[in-house]
């Protein structure tokens, strides 16, 4: 398993302390998300296992936890996508190029790419959800060979906020079958319509050794790993990634506990066996 | 050419029931072809029929003024109307070929007799209607959630 960032900072600041990083490039994905690439301004690389989060702020708006959604092979630029929805979010998505931003990190566990290899992979992602399996699905494309089927199963509210619409269609040329499906549409939409849930069975999914890694609302997640259940994937194959009040990132100010987890030290990725007993606590 | 009691077979809407009872199903349906566009049923319209999708995309489309509203697609496997089985036996939603599609298209009314006559067969063919109810009734209730409008 992938060590956290803890403690890693090639300035030797130490984790508690943003590192300066230039907007380099934005660009808006749907009505309230954006897309920012980010640089060192040392000209370092960050770099990062698929699945991690950086806390990531501008100025004075606060810090929030935000997963990476570059290509982990491509380090030296940090890509983050943000859905604008409080004080700091909205302040990092109006960022334009040129402004510094502060970004503490890489945290958390990450998906287990390295642990799938030669087995299926079936993705299941809700709405921004997609975000923090970017770097996942990007890294396991760059060693296709290494892997059985991989299958992404993608749901959004409406067609018009799907991420990544334009690289949907090469991801499935680069050997990724893609199924994406919209909660309502209208006439002019020719793909699935319905929940996310749906699409396992559609998936055809031989259960067994297959991997699983879903991301999404923790309601999505819940009927989807359900559902994946039932196609016969095995609960010690099933990761999930998960929210909670991350501040500190480091496991010191137990904002973010989960049962007996501190989600920024031993999440954001669990693998479900272990997390589901947690889950089934209402509100836990 | 397969026989329409073999295409239904492996249909899950017809799953568990007795050779003879696919056979009397069967006699109530028919091979048919729609084209891309064509409504399969009408809201408000009299429900006498349903169908099973073989090939294609069927979507489930609510009309509202100065739009349509595509409520959920379904595929190969899926059947397409429940209101035939229940009174007041008139569609509540439009349903329409996405995409050429190719059906079992049967007569509601036949197998509702036939259900009658045969309480065994009525019973086996509502518990699995009931099923695939509950199962998209399920779904339906995910997408009431809205889980993607909320943070």
């Amino acid at each position: 398993m992938l060590e956290t960032g803890v403690g890693h900072s090639p300035l030797g600041r130490g984790p508690m302390v943003p590192e300066p990083f230039e907007v380099t490039s934005r660009r808006q994905d749907t009505a309230d998300t954006w897309t920012l690439e980010l640089e060192r301004t040392s000209g370092d690389p960050l770099d990062f296992a698929p699945g991690q989060f950086t806390m990531l702020s501008a100025g004075g708006g606060g810090e929030v936890p935000i997963s990476i959604s570059g290509d982990p092979d491509r380090p030296e630029r940090l890509v983050h996508t943000v859905r604008a929805v409080g004080l700091a979010t909205e302040a990092i998505c109006a960022a334009d190029c040129g402004r510094v931003l502060g970004a503490r990190g890489p945290f958390g566990v990450p998906w287990p790419v390295e642990q799938a290899e030669g087995a299926d992979v079936v993705i299941a992602a809700g709405g921004i959800g997609l975000a923090p399996l970017r770097p996942a699905i990007l890294r396991m494309l760059a060693r296709r060979e290494r892997y059985g089927r991989l299958v992404l199963l993608y749901g959004g509210r409406a067609p018009d906020q799907l991420l990544y619409a334009d690289e949907l269609g090469a991801w499935g040329e680069r050997g990724l079958e893609v199924l994406v499906t919209v909660d309502s549409a209208g006439p002019e939409w020719l793909g699935h319509v319905g929940v996310v849930t749906r699409l396992v069975s559609r998936a055809g999914l031989a259960g067994g050794d297959t991997f699983a890694m879903t991301c999404g609302p923790e309601v999505m997640m819940r009927f989807t790993v359900a559902a994946l259940r039932e196609a016969g994937i095995d609960a010690d194959r099933v990761f999930v990634s998960m929210e909670r009040n991350m501040q500190c990132a480091i496991g010191h100010c137990g904002h973010c506990q989960l049962g007996p987890t501190l989600v920024c030290r031993d999440g954001p990725v669990y693998r479900w066996s272990e997390l589901a007993p947690w889950l089934a606590i209402r509100e836990l | 050419m397969q026989t329409i009691e073999k295409l239904i077979a492996s249909a899950s809407v017809f799953d568990g029931l007795e050779r003879e009872q696919l056979e009397v199903i069967a006699g109530c349906g028919r091979n048919e072809h729609a084209e891309s566009g064509a409504f399969l049923l009408r809201e408000g319209e009299p429900a006498a029929r349903f169908f099973l999708i073989r090939r294609g995309t069927v979507g489930l489309e609510v009309q509202a003024p100065g739009r349509t509203l595509t409520i959920e697609t379904l595929h190969p496997g899926d059947p397409v109307g429940w209101s035939w089985l229940f009174a007041p036996y008139r569609w509540q939603l439009d349903a329409r070929a996405l995409e050429p599609c190719e059906l079992i298209g049967f007569d509601g009314v036949c197998l509702r007799g036939k259900c009658e006559a045969d309480h065994d067969l009525g019973y086996r063919l509502m518990r699995r209607f009931a099923e695939n109810l509950v199962d998209r009734l399920q779904a339906t209730r995910l997408q009431l959630l809205d889980v993607y409008g909320h943070a």
